[in-house]
């Protein structure tokens, strides 16, 4: 499905990225772990086309898409809710989601899908009408969440979705994760809490400095004493 | 004839115009933290070009309204493209510059269109051929012409239709969503760049109407004329909170009247020193005190970066 080739990406002046190699296949979902700093949020979003690489490749669907715009790629499906969840704060919630929807031309269907995530999240239905700035940090990342199902992604990039929230909440959001992927959206999940990442993915990459350090089943990083040490506290 | 509520009436109609033109330099403001200076200048364009049609026409018999419908269209068109060009010119290249270079480049348009003006039409004014017979409706032993009326219905229909499309259609969303956070707009399937474009269109049609509006109300036009008018549509969509489209329309409507109701009074105040024709200082009074005591005017947010 997506397909990165040495990949290079400079930010503020700074190799971030300092030519990487991923793969994710179609249905899957894919973690990329690291501490902070370590170049993935810098990642997905050269993936998503926010930012233009310095070198490399990205293949997605066969076609390269190296330095396409966001607004390109995500008419082709490509999702990225990104860190700080991104919200048009001065906008309602049904805004935002009408927003998630864009690119679609069905109404019928995009009434539908608003149906569908004001039931996977009782909470945003409720506040249809308030503005998403006014939302408590959780019901943020619901609602990015939601916003990018509107879309219907193929894929979808996310970008630490446990930052800065409450325990319960992080197990809601990552059940509704877990939802989504059985639904066959493939994932590219990217998470400081490396644990929480591995569990819910099936491969991933452990990034280090801009490099890719490991890159292994999930459940062989888990127990990998490397990374036991150095990402799960242990 | 009661002083008063005849300067009320001709502020609420210059201050109307104020508006359309407000609303261009507040929505470009919102969505890309630019004055555009040059579009009082795009505004004055209109005009003339207006006004170049209805003296083109003058001869061929047709009725006032057929005419002016003619004149403000070609003006809009014109505008229209203007806005368009001088965005994708002189702005896009400058996108991710300082803030302090697009600012220049906006004033280095506006002397651009004013002197490229002066080449096309001169820099004598130009009156405006005798189109309208004036009727006027008395209100409150004031005078209402039926320009006047005419002139204020119009610019509060465009005006509702606009705060309409910008509440509630799909562009209008998109136009807000870039204006809040450009990157996740175009996560979203925006094409921003796209919607900066229409947005400059669209702020250049309205002051080409403005334009026209002002060529009927004074009879005359000059290729300066966009100069001040800028700047008193700049004021007004200060004084209503740069950026807040509603408040284009509050700060152009109170503009006109605080001037108009001032300069009628000016006279007697000052025992006749000064004249009406001081009345351009009220504006950059106003500017002056709202920059002073509410930076973030009349309806912009209090916290954030706004102006």
């Amino acid at each position: 499905m997506l397909e990165v080739r040495g990949l290079e990406v400079t930010y503020g002046g700074i190799r971030a990225v300092k030519g990487i190699d991923l793969k994710v296949g179609a249905g899957e979902v894919v973690a990329l772990i690291g501490a902070n700093g370590a170049g993935k949020t810098t990642t997905l979003k050269a993936l998503a086309g926010l930012l233009q690489p310095k070198a490399g490749r990205i293949t997605y669907k066969g076609a390269d898409v190296t330095g396409k715009p966001a607004y390109h790629l995500v008419r082709h499906g490509l999702a990225l809710v990104p860190e700080g969840r991104g919200m048009f704060p001065r906008l309602t919630v049904a805004e935002n989601l009408a927003m998630g929807a864009y690119i679609r031309h069905d109404a019928a269907g995009i009434a539908a899908d608003t149906e569908r995530v004001c039931t996977l999240f009782p909470r945003l239905a409720e506040r249809r009408e308030q503005l998403a700035g006014t939302l408590s940090g959780g019901e943020q990342q619901m609602l990015a969440i939601a916003r990018a199902m509107m879309g219907r992604p193929q894929m979808l990039l996310l970008d630490e979705p446990s930052m800065g929230l409450a325990p319960l909440m992080v197990q809601k959001i990552f059940e509704t994760v877990r939802m989504i992927a059985a639904e066959g959206v493939t994932m590219l999940l990217v998470e400081q809490n490396a644990r929480l990442a591995l569990e819910t993915s099936s491969r991933a990459y452990v990034m280090e400095s801009g490099c890719i350090v490991l890159a292994d089943d999930a459940k062989s990083l888990l127990s990998n004493p490397q990374v036991r040490h150095a990402y799960l506290g242990e | 004839m009661d002083i008063f509520a005849q300067q009320l009436i001709n502020g609420l109609v210059l201050g109307s115009i104020y508006a359309l033109v407000a609303l261009g330099y507040t929505m470009v403001y919102g969505i890309l933290g630019l004055i555009n200076f040059a579009h009082g200048d795009i505004t004055m364009i209109g005009a003339l070009v207006a006004l170049t049609i209805l003296q083109g026409l003058a001869a061929a018999g047709l009725p006032a309204p057929v005419l002016l419908v003619i004149a403000g269209g070609g003006a809009m068109i014109v505008c229209a493209a203007l806005g368009l060009s001088i965005e994708r010119v002189a702005y896009r290249p400058l996108r991710r510059a300082p803030r302090l270079a697009p600012l220049i480049t906006a004033i280095g348009v506006s002397i651009l269109l004013q002197y490229s003006a002066a080449l096309v039409w001169g820099k004598q004014y130009i009156a405006l051929p005798k189109l309208l017979e004036p009727s006027a409706i008395d209100i409150a032993g004031a005078q209402l012409t039926t320009l006047q009326l005419a002139i204020f219905l119009l610019a509060c229909a465009i005006m509702a239709a606009l705060l309409w499309f910008i509440k509630t259609s799909r562009m209008g969303r998109a136009m807000r969503a870039t204006e809040q956070n450009p990157d996740v707009a175009g996560l979203m399937g925006v094409n921003t760049n796209s919607v900066i474009a229409f947005t400059f269109v669209l702020g250049s049609a309205i002051g080409a109407i403005a334009g026209l509006m002002i060529i009927l109300y004074y009879g005359i036009g000059h290729y300066f004329m966009g100069f001040m008018l800028g700047l008193k549509a700049f004021t007004a969509a200060v004084l209503g909170g740069i950026g807040n489209v509603g408040g284009a329309v509050l700060g152009g409507l109170l503009l006109g009247v605080i001037e108009s109701l001032a300069s009628g009074y000016i006279g007697d105040l000052s025992g006749g020193v000064l004249g009406s024709n001081y009345r351009d200082i009220f504006a950059f009074l106003v500017l002056v005190l709202v920059l002073v005591l509410r930076p973030s005017g009349l309806l912009g947010q209090q916290n954030g970066d706004r102006a």
